[in-house]
């Protein structure tokens, strides 16, 4: 037999992953739809029997086609007809979901109404009668609770008894149809026919709900109660200020940072030194072994870092939009980022980009209008990610030792005002003219499945695991090579290399910036392969030992590097202006590629590399001629 | 008076969405004449505005909710 199709549908904020995650566990893959930006999720599982194949399809309030997701929903049914479909339906919020259960009846899909969450319902003061809402659809219901795994479980039971057949759609359904039908034939102009639909179906939805539904007054809910300080007054303000500020020091410095030290320490004492004995004693060649040892190693190491910090991050980020919370900082913070031309949405994605731009650009799917998303995915990267960390940690180190807390927030807070501003900027220029909404439902506070946050993160942070696996090796390789050949084969003299010649001809672009040493130039090249890249090559082509330059300690690298040419290369004003350039300029390849997938299209990658490029030239040119006009060195 | 009027705790009937492009996206979402809507609160800054209808609540800004004309019932 051939492997039973289920698809789940259904609206946002229905718990319609959690139960997808309950259903396939790990055994799930996640792909992207052709064409669109949207993820496509798939599972299988094996019940009495019966191989079964689920699809977790976009939660979306219609299938209108309006947005990707409704797009990708509204053409699987046209060239798919799954065994089953059910429709995951929020039990306490089912007049509004019911919109959708309707919507698919008319395209003729017969599905399982599966009310979720009915313990909230109940509590909301809501009562379903299963049997007359069975009865008004003449479709199968069933009902899970939240996070019990045994009620999903029982979904499975359905799926494999063949129960579709002994359905058909009621009478009530069939006159709606026929309405729609009337409306649709009516000779009014489109956008008319659509309304009277609308309300057609919000009509039959009363009449549904006055038969099969009783809503009883209920003492404020949690969530009112919740809201009231969450997302009311001045309160909410510095309670959302308060919430972020615990965010980033439980993953930068309590369990971010404690983890990178130990990872970076597995690295530097364990794995290094157990390579370079094992390829010493099989005899391999002094190339490979600095290749393997200096090079592949340490820029991997330089990566996996950050992984314990980006995680953490990101599952705090998955956690707090599973409870709700994220929906009313997009709430609080809408008429600021509007102001900037940006939508109270995009702070998800903006507060991801202190982890990873990659993920943090993908994040923008949640932005209503081409406009909002295009924006910004455009300022993103400004946000001083994790791997531009080092670069400010090792030159205030160096250069400004006695201010190193007021320089790094001055740099963090750069970042921030450059995405804000040129948000402005590309809103009225490049965008000019087009609309932003902002319309976004405020879902009821849930403790959210543990399961379904951690998938997420992991959905997210895995983007950045790959990178080290691949780009960075790879880049390691290319750095290697070029900073030890020329065109008359290898050298051991680092300043006739390929990479001398690339960092010289690129640093002539830096002479009004007062960094235009080839050392420079190379760090800024390389950066672009991945940022990480900036400070290790900075170290390696300074001539320190390469065991002292270490991402995660910045004042013993500092230490080293002072002592050689690099303290005397730059004075602390070009290594500001240094510093500026490094964090605002073109993101790094992973980041770009991203770019071009979410935009669709190679040319906004191409804008973005010269645009951020442009922006940290410039700025770095004020920083460093404007610092000097004032008297600074 | 339109939606962008009232105040908070008010609970008002809708009777007309106006022509835009939001319109009909608004209406999807249970914004349709007859529905009956609780103004909850204001964000801090004073927009969006946040509303309860059909059992749930959606946040929308103040220049969408002027196009939403309504009438008060309590």
């Amino acid at each position: 037999m051939s492997a039973l199709s289920v698809a789940l549908t259904g609206n946002p904020n229905t718990g319609k992953s959690t139960i997808f995650n309950e259903l396939t566990g790990a055994r799930q893959k996640i792909g992207n739809w052709p064409g669109v930006t949207v993820d496509k999720k798939v599972g299988t599982i094996e019940h009495n029997g019966r191989k079964i194949s689920v699809i977790d399809l976009p939660g979306t309030y219609s299938i209108n086609a309006r947005s990707q997701e409704e797009q990708v929903v509204s053409d699987y049914f046209k060239t798919n007809k799954p065994d089953i479909v059910v429709d995951i339906v929020d039990a306490a919020n089912i007049a509004r979901n019911l919109f959708l259960t309707v919507q698919l009846m008319e395209n003729g899909i017969p599905l399982i109404i599966n009310l979720n969450m009915m313990d909230e319902a109940q509590r909301h003061g809501i009562k379903i009668d299963m049997k007359k809402l069975e009865d008004a659809f003449g479709m199968p219901v069933t009902n899970t609770v939240g996070r019990s795994n045994k009620s999903v479980r029982k979904l499975l039971d359905v799926f494999t008894n063949a129960v579709m057949t002994n359905y058909k759609p009621s009478k009530l359904i069939n006159d709606h149809i026929e309405r729609i039908h009337n409306i649709e034939h009516s000779g009014l102009s489109a956008a008319k026919i659509e309304e009277e639909i609308i309300a057609a179906r919000y009509d039959l939805i009363d009449k549904i709900m006055a038969s099969a539904v009783t809503v009883s007054a209920t003492d404020k809910t949690l969530t009112e109660k919740l809201d009231s300080y969450l997302a009311n007054g001045v309160t909410s303000i510095i309670l959302m200020i308060a919430a972020f500020y615990l965010m980033f020091q439980i993953s930068f410095n309590w369990i971010g940072q404690p983890l990178a030290d130990l990872v970076g320490e597995f690295f530097d004492e364990t794995l290094v030194p157990w390579a370079a004995e094992a390829m010493a004693e099989a005899g391999v060649a002094d190339w490979m072994q600095s290749l393997v040892s200096d090079g592949i190693i340490a820029g991997v190491g330089a990566v996996v870092n950050f992984v314990p910090l980006i995680f953490t991050l990101f599952i705090i980020l998955s956690f707090l939009d599973g409870t709700g919370y994220m929906a009313r900082v997009a709430f609080i913070m809408d008429p600021i980022m509007r102001r900037a031309g940006l939508s109270g949405k995009s702070i998800m994605p903006l507060m991801m980009g202190f982890g990873c731009a990659v993920p943090a650009i993908m994040a923008n799917r949640a932005l209503d209008t081409h406009k909002d998303r295009m924006i910004s995915i455009f300022v993103t990267p400004f946000i001083t990610c994790n791997a531009k960390v080092p670069i400010i940690a090792l030159f205030t180190a160096m250069f400004f030792p006695d201010n190193v807390a007021n320089v790094v927030f001055a740099m963090y807070f750069l970042g921030i005002i450059t995405a804000i501003v040129m948000a402005k900027v590309l809103g009225e220029t490049v965008f000019k003219g087009q609309q932003s909404t902002f319309l976004l439902e405020l879902p009821p506070y849930r403790l959210p499945d543990i399961k379904t946050v951690l998938l997420e993160a992991w959905d997210k942070g895995k983007g950045y695991l790959i990178k080290a696996g691949t780009i960075i090796f790879a880049m390691s390789v290319v750095i290697w090579f070029l900073s030890s050949f020329n065109s008359d084969g290898m050298t051991e003299d680092m300043d006739n290399s390929y990479l001398a010649s690339i960092g010289s001809a690129t640093s002539v672009v830096f002479a009004p910036q007062g960094f235009d040493t080839w050392e420079a130039g190379a760090a800024v090249v390389t950066g672009v392969l991945a940022k990480e890249a900036v400070v290790s090559t900075m170290g390696i082509l300074y001539g320190a030992d390469e065991d002292s330059v270490d991402t995660d300690d910045a004042e013993g690298t500092a230490e080293v590097l002072n002592e050689t040419s690099m303290g005397s290369a730059f004075t602390p004003l070009s290594a500001l202006a240094f510093m500026v350039f490094s964090l605002l300029y073109s993101p790094c390849m992973t980041a770009l590629g991203t770019v071009k997938k979410e935009a669709q299209s190679f040319k906004w990658m191409a804008f973005v590399f010269f645009y951020t490029t442009a922006v940290a030239w410039v700025a770095s040119l004020i920083v460093y001629q404007g610092g000097k006009l004032l008297g600074f060195e | 008076m339109t939606l962008k009027d009232t105040k908070p705790g008010m609970i008002v009937r809708i009777d007309s969405v106006g022509e835009s492009e939001l319109k009909q996206r608004l209406m999807t979402m249970g914004l349709i004449p007859g529905t009956r809507v609780e103004v909850l609160n204001s964000a801090p800054l004073g927009d969006p505005i946040a509303l309860r209808l059909r059992s749930y609540n959606l946040a929308i800004r103040r220049d969408d909710a002027a196009q939403i004309e309504v009438s008060q019932v309590q």
